[in-house]
């Protein structure tokens, strides 16, 4: 019970004039952030840190946690609307939110991803009130062996799809996890595969250029060779009556929302995870789980709900071992760890207990923030649409435009605007030869967490690969992972039999 | 919050330029925003500490353009060794960097980059390490750390940052001094590193005291030894690896550098700046609070300084086998 009257007290402090204004301030700002390709919640939460001394810690702490919500809502609106991810946590949405925009169903799309968004949400703020600190010690017991099974599953949900080119779909992943080893070699301490020597790759190959060359650029010459003329892309009617209309058939994408706000704060609480790989193996379980998995790709609203639910629950489960632990579950949450120390408090394990002024009113922003967020993205949505009214030929600029600047914005080096280029032309090329490029965009997100802690736990093995096997956690997760991806080949040879007899 | 930053900026410079009026020297001021590169990923040590200093910068109108972060932490710092070497316009391109500011130029000769040409700013502080390992190790002495350690031989894990990085130089320190064969896993960051000894997946560490503070406070984690010359403040009962008979210590260097060719008015800017960084009360805090040491260094004493650890490290990776 105490737990809720602390909880009542963080809500009732963010009800204050100030830090509400801040909520909604930072909530909009967020979704916009979130919006614009390549400026991800990372960007804006570091970008607006030194803004944040003129008002006190709490309230600063508030606002960025605003933002970080409404990024994370922001991000599906140009995935879904332009089919150019808004961040790295938003490639996923992009996978079907992209064909229901092309077939007039944005309005559809939008809808369910702020839903999505909420629900996956709220999910998470609820386990974190509940449980923060056992949960913390969950994180605890996750080494570099579990780690890697995990990535490991996570690799399987997309190679165990039935229904794709499943050489295709291996094609693709070694192609990710070679792009993947660019750059500079934690263990070895060495720079690897730095392609004529060029400066440039020393940061490896950041998977928003990816992301942004093939599904910006890729896909912007893919609509504009396979239309060849003027297309509007969407003739849905925006009315309140619509909307409300989304919103009802939203609930048919309850089993994605469900997958995603559970798996995605799951893999957010784990430090070195958070939320884009929580938001893609979100969507691989769900079309894997799914009656209809051909369905996916081609414009499914659960598509759309799993990888918008994962990441809003993932970016709340990212701030547990923040709160709890001093330790960043997710790139935007280190940026907020160094705000803590700017304001003077120390993370650590001992947050919660010695400064609960700080950490109820925290909790207490994600609800609230929640609740703004969902409200501000839905009131946004005729304006998003409004965009897709717009000739191609007047959007294909825009998007090339957009893309450029976002792949400018992450890094902020031309090197990787050339790359997103060439990305973009490969993308298309690679589509016209019909290689699904989702594959490479999840081997290039999870190669930089798989590959290290594979080779820490073979380190701490000597070598001996059964350090995956015989640790309680990593077992049997590792062993789900070797049956899914080989689950095609089983099934192959069952059918085999089943033809002779 | 852009206008008020508009406004105080504006105010900062309206200050100047009166001082400028009543017949002080006129002084080089940068005239756009100064690339402030942090030779570390976001979030991390040097990040964080890069982020206090601009906050400071800010919140007191130190300069009248502001700094403006960019991490650059490819290839260990090379990215931004390179990045600063290549400027376009060093009188306002400056870098937050640490001790791979001298390993990385050794490692990677190619890269063409000498360090005794860049601009020495200022030494901020020096960061320190202590040996870690968890309570329920049942350890609290550094005599009961070898023994364990010896008679697991490579059954001890340490997990430090990255390989012949700091840590690892103190790791092959213990190895060689103490005829020990601890196993060393190379992480990518001091935080995953405090993490995973926490929850024991490694026996120790030798995090910096600001990577380990909290699960100190909160007990997981004791402290067995320092490496320092002098026993720090917020540890009085760790002894030192001196008091015990070893002829080591070993800092980080916690330094702001100008660009090579920075013109010497710009120079003196900047030091001048990073003077009143260092001298402001939130700095000072700072450093007492994350147990850092060191006093501050500029001009030619820096590059005395610089000139001694570059040579230290040669010596340390030399031995190491790292370089030849």
């Amino acid at each position: 019970m105490d737990v809720l009257f602390l909880l009542l007290d963080g809500v009732i402090a963010c009800l204050e004039p100030l830090n509400l204004m801040l909520i909604v301030i930072g909530v909009t700002v967020g979704l916009f952030i979130g919006a614009m390709p390549g400026l991800g919640s990372v960007n804006g939460v570091a970008i607006l840190l030194p803004a944040t001394f003129l008002v006190p810690p709490t309230s600063a702490m508030i606002f960025l946690a605003a933002i970080y919500y409404g990024a994370m809502y922001g991000g599906a609106i140009s995935s879904i609307t332009l089919g150019i991810p808004g961040a790295s946590t938003a490639v996923a949405t992009t996978f079907d939110g992209r064909p229901l925009a092309l077939s007039g169903r944005a309005n559809q799309a939008l809808v369910t991803a702020a839903i999505a968004s909420f629900v996956g949400g709220t999910f998470a703020n609820l386990l974190f009130t509940g449980f923060a600190p056992p949960l913390a010690s969950v994180a605890l017991s996750f080494g570099p062996p579990e780690i890697f099974a995990l990535m490991l599953l996570a690799f399987a949900t997309f190679v165990g799809l039935g229904g794709d080119d499943i050489p295709k779909t291996i094609f693709s992943i070694c192609f990710g996890l070679a792009l993947a080893a660019v750059g500079f070699d934690v263990i070895s301490g060495e720079p690897r595969l730095i392609f004529m020597d060029i400066t440039g790759f020393m940061h490896g190959i950041n998977f928003l250029v990816l992301a942004i060359g093939v599904y910006g650029i890729g896909e912007m010459l893919w609509t504009i060779n396979s239309t060849r003329d003027d297309i509007t892309m969407t003739g849905a009617e925006i009315t309140v009556r619509n909307v409300m209309n989304a919103a009802k058939k939203s609930v048919g994408a309850w089993r994605g929302t469900a997958i995603g706000s559970g798996l995605g704060f799951f893999v957010g609480i784990l430090p070195a995870a958070g939320a884009t790989p929580g938001s893609l193996m979100a969507y691989g379980v769900t079309k894997m789980t799914a009656k209809n998995p051909e369905q996916y790709g081609k414009g499914s609203i659960n598509g759309v709900a799993a990888p918008e639910a994962a990441n809003n629950s993932a970016s709340t489960g990212a701030m547990l071992p923040m709160v709890t632990l001093g330790i960043p579950g997710s790139p935007t949450t280190a940026v907020l760890l160094g705000g803590m120390v700017i304001w003077g408090l120390q993370p650590g394990p001992r947050l919660f207990t010695d400064q609960p002024d700080f950490v109820w009113p925290l909790v207490g922003s994600f609800y609230v923030s929640n609740f703004i967020a969902v409200l501000v993205n839905l009131a946004f949505i005729p304006l998003f649409l409004w965009m897709l009214k717009m000739p191609f030929t007047i959007l294909a600029p825009v998007i090339f435009t957009l893309s450029v600047v976002g792949g400018y914005a992450a890094t902020q080096d031309m090197h990787d605007v050339w790359l997103m280029l060439i990305f973009g032309l490969g993308a298309f090329l690679l589509r016209i030869l019909d290689y699904p490029l989702a594959p490479a965009g999840l081997a290039i997100v999870l190669g930089p967490i798989a590959e290290p802690t594979l080779r820490q736990s073979l380190l701490l093995s000597d070598g001996d690969p059964m350090i995956f096997f015989d640790r309680p956690i990593a077992g049997p997760i590792t062993i789900i992972a070797l049956v899914l991806i080989f689950l095609p080949l089983f099934k192959l040879i069952f059918d085999r039999i089943r033809k002779k007899t | 919050m852009a206008f008020s930053r508009r406004m105080l900026i504006a105010a900062g410079a309206a200050v100047i330029g009166m001082a400028g009026l009543m017949g002080t020297a006129q002084a080089w001021e940068p005239n756009k925003p100064i690339d402030f590169v942090i030779m570390a990923g976001k979030g991390g040590g040097a990040d964080k500490m890069a982020r206090l200093m601009q906050a400071i910068v800010e919140e007191e109108s130190m300069s009248p353009k502001p700094l403006i972060p960019v991490n650059k932490a490819g290839g260990s710092g090379a990215e931004a060794l390179v990045a600063l070497n290549t400027a376009g316009d060093p009188d306002h391109t400056i870098m937050v960097t640490l001790n791979s500011f001298f390993t990385t130029p050794l490692r990677q000769p190619g890269l063409g980059v000498d360090i005794m040409e860049f601009a020495p700013v200022g030494r901020m502080a020096e960061d320190t390490f202590l040996l870690w390992v968890h309570k329920d190790e049942g350890i609290s002495t550094f005599e009961e750390f070898i023994e364990e350690a010896k008679s697991r031989g490579d059954g001890w894990v340490m997990g430090g940052t990255g390989k012949n990085s700091e840590d690892n130089i103190i790791t092959d320190f213990l190895n060689n001094n103490y005829d020990l064969s601890i196993k060393y896993i190379p992480y990518k960051g001091g935080g995953a590193v405090a993490k995973d000894l926490a929850g024991q997946q490694i026996d120790s560490s030798v995090n910096n005291p600001s990577e380990a503070l909290g699960f100190y406070e909160s007990g997981d984690l004791i402290p067995l030894v320092a490496f320092t010359d002098e026993r720090l403040p917020m540890f009085p009962d760790v002894p030192t690896a001196k008091e015990k008979g070893a002829d080591f210590s070993y800092y980080m260097q916690r330094a702001v550098v100008g660009a090579p060719g920075m013109s010497e008015d710009a120079l003196a800017f900047y030091q001048g700046l990073f003077n009143n960084v260092y001298g402001s009360d939130k700095w000072q805090k700072y450093m007492s609070d994350k147990s850092l040491q060191g006093d501050k260094l500029d001009g030619d004493d820096l590059k005395n300084y610089w000139q001694t650890q570059r040579d230290r490290h040669e010596e340390i990776l030399k031995a190491s086998g790292a370089i030849k």
